[in-house]
């Protein structure tokens, strides 16, 4: 085993050397101190301009409808459930990071769980707003929700949709709190630190006069690891409810039992990928590379193609069941995925998700930064088009030709989807600069491991 | 005398490793002090033990939370769909409940999770915006690098010259009283 621990010397969780209070510097000073670079406003700007964008785009959805989208009968999920799907998927690294890992005991989680929680409110704030406007009356959706009211009507609770409503409004909570806790301490961390009047009232009142004493340590260890143990389940749970609102209907493709685990590895697989494109630049810009070192990204590549195999096999799966059942419609919606007029973005979904990160197999590849960030990219992109594929290819192809059709998106579609993105970026780039996007505590508690050994 | 205990919250000693105060909390406990209260810049395992803290009702709460979700979950969809507004779904059963698990599932979790979070912030009693240990100037350590030990005056044992003798014998690196200004 000599050479595990000669990597291990080589790729430290956390660069050598770091005490209590450098860790709590360089982390807090990001936040307090740094004056706002060029980079961090060109950035913002832009993005700031492309959610402009999505607010344009949903103002005029708003005004004309659903009909400036690309959908129309019998393809009433366009791009709306595709985004949707994609960005609730991204978001479960987040919970997967600081949730299961946690529970596993794995020490390298500490320095990229804050950010993966953000990035997990921030993805499931841009999924919620897709099923919002696809309902066409955005202003009654809250009919989602049981609520009594005069026409005496509730909620259809053997729907999957239903469920969806509470699965996802409860992960979004969850995720809150449990990323709100975490912060607790860091608040107290910051509010002690800072010069400035602001700032001190700011975070001041956030950290609601949190004392770091002893008593209220114990009580927080004591909810962590109870809001761990409560968000593993859930996060499996969330897709497992998301693949639901395919596997519960009998359209052809989606009618299969290897939905939800497939869904969820899935999830993981897009997530763990977008974590890796935020943590590369932002360990980059912010000289973070002591605290989020080759040893985190190395480790986040293996979960990936560990993922990425889970996904590989669904797909076979797929395959082998709908030949294995002989169901005629199943076999030639297969047929169609692989000949039909949207084959070609089945085999660009078999390249960026199945052939590319087969490379992740080669060490060389997992320290190699620019190659981390362009398969980072594939493979958002693979999962994007996974659900691409899912929901178009069956509803253009389901029982009688008579039904069939075809789906192209417009330029409002691409200008939702385009915004959200801008949205989740700006979102990440405030929250850069407004909170500390390592939790300082923990990494004081890893310095205090890491001299103890 | 009265007057000034009351003014006075306790005396706080300094430390520089978790090991020494964790040490120093034994001693404490060890002479006799019940009121007192440590602060570390991250949770030192064993310390809560050491000052006599040992059980939290954090678990209980969180349990409490998650059966009372779980019960409004499954009650709110048979009463929903059975009751009130009983309609035929595909001639399924009003009380169709493999159908009513994954929404008993998540209110379950939505309610441990809020209890929980709640019930830590409560018995925490935070929000608390003034506390007499901040009025301490190198308390802002507290969330770096020191590790403060801090014994209260409402301690049938302390008196302040005596307790301040004795933490200084554990090698504190300062002994600061801490002023009470209400």
């Amino acid at each position: 085993m000599s050479d595990s621990r000669e990597i291990r010397r080589l790729d430290p969780v956390l660069e050598p050397g770091h005490t209590y209070a450098s860790v709590t510097d360089k982390i807090a000073a990001v936040v307090l101190t740094r004056p706002l670079g060029i980079g961090w406003l060109a950035g913002f700007t832009l993005c700031f301009s492309v959610v402009m964008l999505l607010t344009v785009a949903i103002a005029w959805l708003f005004t004309k409808g659903v009909g400036i989208w690309g959908i129309n009968i019998p393809i009433g999920w366009g791009f709306a459930i595709v985004n949707f799907v994609w960005w609730i998927g991204i978001g479960h690294a987040g919970t997967l990071i600081s949730a299961i890992l946690f529970l596993l005991n794995q020490k390298w989680r500490t320095s990229i769980n804050r950010f993966a929680e953000a990035m997990t409110l921030f993805a499931v704030a841009c999924a919620g707003l897709f099923p919002l406007i696809h309902t066409g009356r955005p202003w009654m959706a809250y009919y989602m929700f049981p609520y009594p009211s005069t026409m005496g009507i509730w909620p259809q609770f053997r729907s999957p949709l239903i469920w969806d409503v509470f699965a996802v409004s409860t992960y979004g909570t969850v995720s809150l709190l449990f990323w709100y806790i975490g912060l607790l301490p860091d608040l107290a961390t910051l509010r002690d630190r800072a010069k400035q009047r602001y700032q001190q009232v700011i975070y001041g009142v956030l950290s609601l006069g949190w004392r770091n004493s002893v008593r209220h340590w114990h009580r927080y260890q004591s909810t962590y690891l109870l809001l761990a143990g409560l968000a593993t389940p859930l996060v499996l749970s969330v897709h497992t409810v998301v693949s639901f609102d395919f596997a519960i209907a009998i359209v052809p493709g989606w009618h299969t039992t290897i939905f939800p685990p497939y869904f969820v590895a899935g999830a993981i697989y897009s997530g763990f990928a977008m974590v890796l494109t935020i943590a590369i630049p932002l360990r980059k810009a912010y000289g973070l590379e002591g605290f989020i070192t080759m040893r985190h990204l190395d480790n986040m590549a293996k979960v990936m193609l560990a993922t990425g195999l889970i996904v590989a096999y669904g797909y076979f799966v797929e395959f082998f069941m709908a030949f294995y059942s002989g169901n005629k419609f199943d076999v030639f919606l297969a047929n169609q995925r692989l000949h039909g007029p949207y084959s070609h973005f089945y085999y660009a979904l078999l390249i960026c998700n199945i052939f590319t990160p087969q490379l992740l197999w080669f060490s060389k590849v997992r320290r190699s930064i620019p190659a981390l960030f362009v398969l980072s990219l594939v493979i958002n992109t693979g999962m994007w088009l996974e659900r691409f594929v899912i929901v178009v290819i069956s509803l253009t192809r389901d029982f009688m030709p008579s039904a069939w059709g075809r789906y192209s998106a417009t330029f409002w579609d691409y200008a939702t989807l385009a915004g959200t993105l801008g949205l989740f970026a700006m979102l990440l780039f405030l929250f850069v600069r407004g909170l500390p996007a390592i939790a300082i505590s923990e990494m004081r508690e890893l310095v205090h491991e890491e001299d103890h050994k | 005398m009265t007057e000034q205990r009351s003014l006075l919250h306790g005396v706080m000693a300094e430390f520089e490793t978790p090991e020494q105060l964790l040490a120093a909390s034994r001693k404490a406990r060890e002479a006799g002090y019940k009121h007192v209260d440590a602060y570390t810049p991250f949770p030192v395992e064993g310390l809560a033990h050491a000052i006599g803290f040992r059980w939290t009702l954090v678990p209980l709460i969180t349990l409490l939370g998650g059966v009372l979700g779980g019960l409004t979950g499954f009650g709110l969809q048979y009463w929903c769909s059975a009751i009130t507004y009983p309609l035929n779904i595909g001639g399924r059963p009003l009380n169709s409940w493999p159908a009513f698990i994954p929404v008993t599932f998540e209110l379950t979790v939505l309610g441990a999770s809020i209890f929980s979070v709640v019930g830590m912030i409560a018995l925490n009693r935070l929000p608390q915006p003034y506390h007499p240990v901040f009025n301490v100037e190198r308390f802002v350590h507290a969330s770096t690098d020191r590790f403060f030990l801090c014994i209260e005056a409402r301690d049938p044992k302390f008196n302040l010259a005596e307790t301040s003798r004795f933490l200084q014998d554990l090698h504190a690196a300062h002994v600061i009283e801490v002023k009470d200004e209400e």
